[in-house]
């Protein structure tokens, strides 16, 4: 009887042994770039975990398309990580207005950010920030070298000199001209119409003055992309009607198709995938000389769920996403997503060295659709994809997709109406 | 006299049922009726009554996209009436001859489709039609006719019917084991007198066989209803939630999706997602009931 009363306090005592042992704190991420897992268990998290002791973090992504959805029920729920990554503007603001993500303006890491990094997990009139920008990314096309001196042909600068390019690899025969299809509907949209769009409507410029009211989608501007993607359809190769975006990569990095529309977060695959060298071109502008303008999005943040248990540790992590050492790895691990800090960050890889270049030589601005303009029903970005591959197809006339658009947007817009 | 002894018994054997269905059927049912009566101002959930419907019937924004889910779903639905049940009424047919050889190798090759998961379904159908990688352009142009292919999924005039087919091919399994059970139930007796009068081969199976089978039918029909009007997996799994090519196959439970949890930079909204959930519910409600109270009751049964 005695001896068991001494065992059974041996085992509670060895228990709470145990507890005090594992006082660490876990940190969870929710995030939808399953694409990165071993990147972060590899390199950031160990990084981390080295510089702070006690600290665990565990990274547990979704798919991306299920990730909004995902994301909403488990913080409804009470279920979600401690720490957040944020998509741009609405999806994270709306979780800000609801509580869901804490204000992280006091953040010390926060001065590492310009304002306009910042404008995409701000309030509407910037006073509280609830994100730390970790990235962009740029678009752009990213072309076969091997393909392209085979052909004699040059990356273009100017849009003639694009579709006479792709004509000519058309004509051989031997490549598909451009890796694209409208399957998925989304590429149409953000590697087609906001890929070379910002070059018709000039940045910033024409992005706010849609904002404002000043500018409608029936201008010139905003319908003349579609008119450029209307001549895309015969250069995309048979059946790409149903071709999906993975059908399109994989096209490309096979040496199938010469040129892909691309957003500069195809790189780190790429460069596993293909075995040919690889160029990149900027959006041809309309005319030879005309100034240039990019598309440099702000993609993704890392915020901090407001009813988290171990806020302290949570923002340890975060300034540390704010300093230099996290900007080096990110950038460097995965080629393609650009730091938004004022870090200077050097870049090993060529092609993203090129895209990343382009800020430089250009205007950057974000995609046209994703600030305050997707707020309402019908939603102005998924009416986009829809109208980007009916311009594709053919199915409808530029000018009645603009037309449509508008109405859309006018049913619930103020500075529309 | 003794007054009859209540039966607990009953009770405690119903309770697991009952209680596990409430919880995880009719409360989330009420619910979500409950729920399309309410909407949200300022994250706060305000009561406005029917105001939710009146957007979703009333406002072109929505109408249209319902009108169009609603239509497509009853394409779907005429699909599987046309191909799935026929088809499997007749495989059942062919099945129950009783000199046919390897009818159980057969009868288990069409039914295991049946048990696969959407998922794997949709991606690996998606690849047999698909333009770059499928073999469907090769199989057809082995046999000359590569004119005749088309990237059906991204096609706004053949996907919905291509998904169709996809589901009868996956589901025709079920009309199959219904009817040729239905059908080994027939006893020998009938077809033996029917043989006596002169009735043999296929007439005896119009005759006979059909009219006694009619009930099992009608069942099918109804879960085939039911089924399709509930649709959303295999859509879901092979277009996305945006039902490509432009909405051409949006069903109602795509719909009902893409409105509830959001989708891309489309905020969820569960208040317009359950109304649109409760008129789904008010049209499969509608269509079983035109069932039980119209078909069903005049359906002649025979005892043997």
């Amino acid at each position: 009887m005695k001896n068991r009363k001494i065992l059974a306090a041996a085992l509670l005592g060895s228990t709470m042994l145990a507890g005090a042992a594992a006082a660490e704190v876990t940190l969870t991420i929710e995030s939808w770039r399953n694409d990165d897992l071993t990147l972060w268990q590899d390199k950031i998290i160990p990084a981390f975990e080295a510089a702070n002791p006690g600290i665990k973090v565990k990274f547990t992504p979704s798919a991306p398309a299920e990730y909004n959805a995902v994301l909403n029920s488990k913080l409804d729920a009470g279920s979600a990580g401690d720490l957040i990554t944020c998509r741009p503007f609405d999806a994270s603001l709306a979780l800000y207005e609801a509580g869901h993500l804490a204000d992280l303006s006091d953040l010390e890491g926060m001065s590492n950010f310009s304002d306009v990094a910042k404008s995409a997990w701000q309030n509407d009139d910037a006073s509280a920030t609830f994100c730390v920008p970790m990235a962009s990314v740029i678009h752009g096309f990213i072309y076969n070298k091997d393909a392209f001196a085979e052909l004699g042909i040059e990356a273009a600068e100017a849009a003639a000199e694009f579709f006479a390019a792709v004509e000519k690899i058309n004509e051989d025969g031997s490549y598909i001209p451009m890796a694209m299809g409208t399957n998925d509907q989304w590429e149409a949209a953000t590697m087609g119409y906001n890929n070379i769009g910002p070059n018709y409507w000039k940045g910033e410029e024409g992005r706010l003055a849609l904002i404002t009211g000043d500018q409608k989608l029936t201008d010139e501007p905003w319908v003349a992309p579609y008119r450029t993607l209307a001549k895309w359809g015969e250069y995309l190769g048979d059946g790409y009607e149903a071709q999906t975006y993975p059908d399109s990569q994989n096209l490309f990095t096979l040496g199938r198709a010469a040129i892909y529309p691309a957003g500069s977060w195809e790189i780190t695959g790429f460069n596993a995938q293909a075995d040919f060298e690889m160029g990149a071109f900027k959006p041809p502008v309309q005319n030879a000389g005309d100034t240039c303008y990019i598309s440099d999005h702000t993609d993704i943040a890392i915020g901090m769920n407001a009813k988290s248990p171990n806020a302290e540790a949570a923002k340890t992590f975060l300034n540390w996403v704010g300093s230099s050492e996290f900007a080096s790895i990110y950038a460097n691990a995965l080629p393609g997503f650009f730091s938004l800090s004022n870090h200077e960050v050097a870049m090993e890889d060529p092609l993203a060295q090129e895209f990343v270049s382009w800020r430089g030589e250009c205007e950057s601005t974000i995609r046209s659709t994703y600030q305050i303009l997707s707020r309402g029903t019908p939603n102005l970005e998924n009416d986009t994809w829809g109208a980007s591959v009916a311009a594709i197809k053919g199915t409808k006339s530029p000018e009645q997709l603009g037309a449509e658009l508008q109405t859309g947007l006018a049913s619930w817009y103020a500075p529309q109406q | 006299m003794q007054k009859p002894r209540f039966k607990w018994h009953i009770l405690v054997f119903l309770a697991p049922a009952v209680l596990v269905y409430t919880a995880i059927m009719i409360f989330p049912l009420f619910n979500t009726l409950r729920l399309a009566l309410f909407t949200e101002v300022e994250h706060t959930r305000v009561f406005v009554g029917l105001e939710n419907f009146r957007t979703l019937f009333g406002d072109p924004n929505w109408s249209e996209q319902f009108w169009n889910a609603l239509g497509n779903n009853f394409w779907f639905f005429f699909v599987h009436m046309l191909v799935q049940n026929p088809i499997g009424v007749a495989l059942a047919a062919i099945l129950s001859h009783p000199r046919l050889r390897f009818a159980a190798l057969y009868r288990s090759a069409i039914f295991v489709p049946t048990i696969l998961s959407f998922v794997i379904i949709g991606f690996a159908w998606k690849l047999i039609l698909s333009p770059i990688w499928g073999i469907a352009p090769d199989l057809l142009q082995a046999i000359g006719l590569k004119s005749l292919y088309a990237p059906w999924l991204g096609k706004e005039e053949y996907a919905l019917t291509t998904l169709a087919l996809i589901s009868v091919w996956q589901f025709v399994g079920i009309p199959l084991m219904l009817i040729y059970a239905a059908l080994l139930s027939i006893p020998e007796e009938v077809l033996e007198a029917g043989e006596v009068d002169g009735i043999t081969g296929a007439a005896a199976f119009w005759k006979i066989k059909l009219p006694l089978i009619l009930p099992s039918i009608g069942i099918i029909s109804i879960l085939t209803f039911v089924g399709n009007f509930n649709a959303f997996d295999l859509i879901y799994a092979a277009q996305g939630a945006l039902a490509g090519p432009d909405f051409s196959t949006d069903i109602l439970g795509t719909f009902m999706y893409r409105t509830f949890f959001g989708f891309q930079l489309q905020l969820g909204d569960p208040h317009m997602g359950s109304a649109i959930a409760t008129a789904m519910f008010g049209i499969i409600l509608i269509g079983v009931c035109i069932y039980l109270f119209g078909i069903q009751t005049r359906l002649r049964r025979y005892q043997f």
